[in-house]
């Protein structure tokens, strides 16, 4: 087996080992932490489909995730307050089931990631950084200034929405149904990655020239990418407005779009596991820093640096050596 | 004479000052091999740009298989059966030799569908039986699990045929094929694109001057965005213009 595959395993098991743990001697508040980690590490997986996969460096994907935060928020809080979402000309009612809620995020962010895509795709290198950068300010903005759904304030939705079967007010169970959707979306995207589409969009970012000369259309392949990366991560932020029961502009804010590029370049670009690496040691950071002094982010620096000079490939590399070539 | 299968009319295309084609002709007629030559600079790569899609001229029309390709783009004319190998080699240097090719068997596929997106590429024997293929003929079998990077130059030339093979082109054009090959790399690949004639006419463009006079059957030389002429390899090698502008008027003295 390879290496990878193996450490791959051993933090899939870590991070469920965990909040067992912490069930066992009763500290919730770990529980919480790792669910953090487990959302962080789907909105990581998402950017990493078309950052690591395609080589589209988005610094725009907090829209994407306060989409799904507040497809979360809107929906629960018509249900909260029994008002209808929309009267005319079909009524459509609020809801507080999950799946439903996901199901809602993860459309209209891959809507939204589409209309996105197709007009930063125009521009590549630096202009998509920037100009990926502006829609998700844009987004930012314009939470803040609608006052339907508490601008500036953010939603507050008092009960955590449900799941048939499930008490999610339970943190141990909530925290179940994070992980299922992690391992879930990282068997999809594990799938799509070898997949011929994963193939073609891999070889796009290496060589866009090549695949023109093959008759195989970059632009469309960075479009589809970028259309899945942005319902991964739509998905994510509706599970992060559960977590905490509140949605506010802040998920679109640039600094989150940093935050989840940071999880893949701390993890490793373009490996599977590289965001879920990254997510739980930014929350472990976080957690163990953020104890020794409120400017913990410094010492999150340093280590990012440390990690961009000497360790390129992110902290999976440094355990398990440069990937080798492999079908 | 039969109907060119690759008709380029009177092509132009100026940066500047420089006239890089200057109201050029030349036609690719099926089963033959038509080598383009010329001096370093003379405008051979931006011809073959021009031809292949990624470089629009300012006049003329590029004809192919009956159809006026002029408009199109790169993915298009590849899509029509235009298969080109890169002068610098242009591969997916982090996939291995094998991935590299079923890539070309991908694009000719044409569409990758909803399949696409589950059934591991690598393990779609229809793709890798014309993979394996390409990559027998061209002598890189042993190789198929090597990452493209490791591989030594000439390899790359090689794997750049192969690739160009996958898509079963109408027209193979190539921009220097034998460029870095070796003495034996470059005699092993003559053989094999003597042969390759009969499956599709080769525009060539290459600089080995024993390989072109042993594979041409029409040469046609580029000077300063010109063609001063085209002609059979003895007409060539006796023409006056081609000796004193390229050949060389002192070697054989």
């Amino acid at each position: 087996m390879r290496k990878e595959t193996i450490l791959n395993a051993c933090v899939l098991l870590g991070l469920l080992a965990v909040p067992l743990w912490a069930l066992r001697v009763d500290e919730p508040f770990i529980i919480t932490l790792a669910t953090k980690a487990v959302i962080f590490a789907i909105a990581g997986v998402g950017l990493n489909f078309s950052l690591g996969l395609g080589g589209l460096v988005s610094l725009g994907h907090a829209a994407f995730f306060g989409i799904g935060g507040y497809s979360m928020g809107i929906l629960a809080s018509h249900a909260q307050s029994y008002t209808p979402l929309m009267g005319w000309p079909l009524v459509i009612d609020g809801t507080n089931s999950m799946p439903l809620i996901w199901l809602f995020a993860v459309l209209i962010s891959s809507l939204f990631a589409l209309v996105i895509g197709a007009l930063s795709l125009r521009t590549s290198g630096v202009y998509f950084i920037m100009i990926t950068l502006a829609f998700g300010q844009m987004l930012f903005f314009f939470m803040i200034s609608w006052p339907a759904y508490g601008g500036e304030d953010g939603l507050v939705i008092y009960v955590r929405n449900g799941f048939p079967g499930l008490n999610t007010l339970d943190p141990i169970q909530f925290f179940g149904i994070c992980f299922a959707l992690l391992c879930g979306v990282l068997l999809a995207v594990s799938r799509i990655a070898r997949s011929s589409f994963g193939l073609a969009l891999g070889g796009a970012r290496q060589n866009e020239e090549r695949m023109q000369a093959v008759g195989l259309v970059p632009c469309k392949l960075y479009l589809i990418a970028f259309t899945i990366s942005g319902a991964i991560t739509g998905l994510s932020g509706a599970l992060f407005a559960d977590l905490n029961r509140f949605v506010s502009p802040t998920m679109f804010s640039w600094q989150m779009s940093g935050e989840i590029m940071i999880f893949i370049i701390l993890g490793g670009t373009g490996r599977l596991f590289g965001p879920v690496v990254g997510a739980a040691v930014f929350i472990l950071l976080e957690y163990l820093l953020g104890g020794l002094s409120e400017f913990w982010h410094v010492y999150l620096g340093a280590i990012l640096l440390g990690v961009v000079l000497f360790a390129r490939g992110g902290l999976i590399e440094l355990i398990v050596g440069r990937e080798v070539a492999h079908d | 004479m039969t109907d060119p299968i690759l008709d380029v009319r009177n092509i132009s295309k100026s940066f500047g000052a420089l006239k890089a084609s200057d109201n050029i002709s030349l036609t690719l007629v099926p089963g033959e091999i038509h080598a383009l030559i010329g001096p370093n600079g003379a405008g051979k790569s931006t011809l073959i740009k021009q031809i292949a899609g990624g470089l629009q001229a300012d006049s003329g029309e590029v004809w192919f298989d009956g159809e006026n390709v002029t408009g199109k783009t790169t993915v298009e004319r590849a899509r029509l059966g235009l298969g080109r190998t890169f002068q610098v080699s242009s591969l997916a240097m982090d996939y291995t030799v094998s991935q590299n090719v079923v890539l070309g068997a991908l694009g000719h596929r044409g569409k990758i569908g909803l399949k696409g997106f589950f059934r591991p590429a690598m393990k779609d024997t229809a793709l890798l039986d014309v993979a394996n293929d390409a990559l027998s003929q061209v002598g890189l079998d042993g190789f198929a699990k090597t990452r493209t990077s490791e591989l030594s130059h000439g390899q790359r030339r090689q794997l750049e045929v192969a690739v160009a093979l996958t898509l079963s082109p109408k027209v193979f054009l190539m921009d220097e094929p034998m460029a870095g090959l070796g003495a034996e790399g470059s005699l092993r690949l003559t053989g094999f694109l003597d042969q390759l004639r009969q499956q599709a006419p080769i525009l060539l463009v290459e600089h080995d001057m024993d390989a072109v006079f042993s594979l041409a059957d029409r040469i046609s030389v580029l000077v300063y965005g010109k063609i001063v002429a085209t002609g059979t390899v003895d007409e060539i090698r006796s023409n006056p213009i081609v000796r004193t502008a390229y050949l060389g008027e002192d070697d054989e003295t």
